[in-house]
């Protein structure tokens, strides 16, 4: 496997835009494009804005919707991992994240962790996803996370012994907490992405907007931490940004062998003493 | 170190960026404020000048007769020293022709008729300008109700309704708030010698411990008396913030049909910007 040149594109998305949104996107992945990217991220719900509310089924695609086919074809060109709301055929809407490449949809992942509490409410609104899967693509096999899903650890679990060697997470982050030295959200989410890296030896991208919606700030600070939690490349802090990172392959390689931890997790008592827990709680 | 200290740093950025972002994705450059000459409005002048560029704020400074004459000079003193546009409106013969048709009426209805005669020329400004009304009720007086409603707590944007008094007090050192705004009592300045803390029976550092407690921390009734809150405060405070829920609420609906605003036609207000 070779390395990987990868954009996170921390952008400030127009609340209920598709069509504005789009071509943000488009100009993006166009410059991107011409510095030489490989890949390019885009946050969760890039296509729409966040607090949609009883938007969602206004700005909701379905898949074969003129803007994904859009999408499709610019990532002959360049791998696009974006955010939307999916509406299916049985009318239920996901916040979903598609990874384009060589012109088709490669994955498709739906949001499995629903915030419903504090400041967010998308239970009210949205569909639960009920999968996490790894998927190969041209630079390797990957997983992807929304925002929630990462703060579950059997999510990043999962798509990393499902041999995800790359983990992405698209994110709408609010700003909140002024008491530290730095801002309470991105450390906790700094935290996150480090311990998950460190711990399963992968690549982490975290892609997180900015801009303001009804009095609410995302914080951006989109960052890239090597496979042994070392935070590489970071974003601005509520300013749009484009965060450029290089994912060395021999990095990967080298952490592997200093600290087989992946190697030597043992699933056989991982699913045995999950498959108790779920037996005793009489699931 | 109080558990209400901030990181005025980051603190300042968030806000200098929130009213930069939500004044202009309106497709507006100018915000206007009225300038009483306390800290409140002072602070939120400073943001929006940074915000903004002081030449886009306009503040309004609105005297009644019974006006302590400092807090003009005060609210000069601000305007000077972050840039921003000065106007003098006096809201005396508004204010004298409506009492004089009723003459008997109490401190309460006098001060809530200037603090609403105060609302409409800042919404005359903004339509004149035109500009953004940028709020500036702190988060201590929103939760206490110690605002009049459609009056002081009308606005479009309010940059500090987050802050707790003390928290004001911390920002407005860092961002150059001048001194003699920051050290001095506050006080709504309805009638003569008039002070907040008099009025409302408590310091504001005491109730902004006890709020923070309360309601960031969500602390029970017996957590925040082991911790040193005497029980009747508690209760008084308690009270405050339940009975004037109202202030803090749109006017109640009744809901006949399926959609209802605000219950079940729910939309940001930043929808489709």
């Amino acid at each position: 496997m070779s390395d990987v040149n990868v954009v996170l594109a921390q952008i400030k998305p127009r609340l209920g835009c598709v069509a504005e949104n789009l071509a943000l996107i488009e100009a993006e992945v166009e410059q991107a494009q011409a510095s030489g990217a490989d890949l390019i991220v885009f946050p969760e719900l890039a296509l729409t804005g966040y607090l949609l509310k009883d938007l969602v089924p206004e700005v909701a695609l379905r898949l074969d919707a003129p803007e994904i086919v859009r999408l499709q074809e610019l990532s002959r060109r360049i791998s696009i991992v974006v955010g939307m709301v999916e509406v299916t055929d049985g009318y239920s809407f996901f916040n979903a994240a598609l990874y384009l490449e060589g012109g088709r949809i490669l994955h498709l992942h739906r949001k499995v962790y629903l915030p419903t509490y504090g400041l967010f409410d998308e239970q009210r609104y949205l569909a639960r996803g009920e999968a996490f899967r790894a998927f190969d693509t041209r630079f390797g096999r990957m997983g992807m996370l929304i925002c929630e899903d990462m703060w579950h650890l059997s999510a990043s679990y999962i798509l990393a012994m499902d041999g995800a060697a790359t983990l992405i997470c698209l994110s709408s982050s609010p700003a909140r907490g002024v008491e530290g030295e730095c801002l309470g959200s991105a450390r906790a989410w700094q935290q996150l992405a480090a311990t998950t890296a460190m711990f399963l030896n992968c690549h982490v991208l975290y892609c997180n907007r900015v801009g303001f919606e009804d009095g609410v700030g995302f914080w951006g600070g989109s960052e890239y931490v090597g496979p042994s939690g070392v935070s590489v490349a970071r974003g601005f802090l509520f300013e749009e940004d484009r965060v450029s990172a290089r994912l060395e392959e021999g990095w990967l390689r080298r952490e592997r062998i200093f600290s087989p931890m992946l190697r030597d997790e043992n699933l056989f008592v991982t699913m045995r003493e999950l498959r108790r827990i779920e037996r005793e709680r009489g699931l | 170190m109080s558990a209400l200290s901030v990181n005025t740093d980051l603190l300042r950025r968030m806000l200098v960026s929130f009213v930069r972002d939500e004044v202009r994705k309106v497709g507006i450059s100018r915000a206007v404020l009225g300038l009483s000459g306390g800290i409140d409005s002072a602070l939120v002048a400073f943001i929006a000048a940074e915000a903004l560029g002081p030449e886009n704020v306009h503040a309004i400074c609105m005297p009644y007769k019974t006006s302590n004459p400092e807090s003009e000079a005060h609210a000069r003193l601000v305007a000077a020293a972050c840039g921003v546009n000065f106007k003098l409106v006096q809201i005396t013969p508004m204010v004298d022709a409506y009492f004089g048709m009723f003459p008997d009426a109490d401190n309460m209805r006098r001060g809530n008729k200037m603090a609403r005669e105060r609302m409409t020329v800042l919404f005359d400004h903004s339509a004149l300008l035109p500009a953004l009304v940028l709020g500036t009720s702190n988060k201590t007086e929103l939760l206490l109700g110690y605002g009049t409603l459609y009056g002081d707590m009308a606005s479009a944007l309010n940059p500090i309704g987050d802050l707790y008094k003390t928290q004001v007090w911390q920002l407005s050192e860092a961002m150059g708030v001048p001194s003699e705004v920051i050290n001095k009592q506050p006080s709504a300045d309805l009638w003569a010698g008039q002070t907040d803390e008099e009025e409302l029976g408590f310091t504001y550092r005491q109730v902004d411990e006890l709020l923070y407690a309360m309601v960031d921390q969500r602390m029970t009734r017996t957590e925040l008396i082991g911790a040193g809150f005497a029980p009747e405060f508690v209760a008084t405070v308690y009270g405050r913030v339940q009975n004037s829920h109202f202030k803090r609420r749109l006017p109640v609906i009744a809901k006949v049909s399926n959609r209802t605003i605000d219950r079940d036609f729910r939309y940001s207000r930043d929808w489709g910007k």
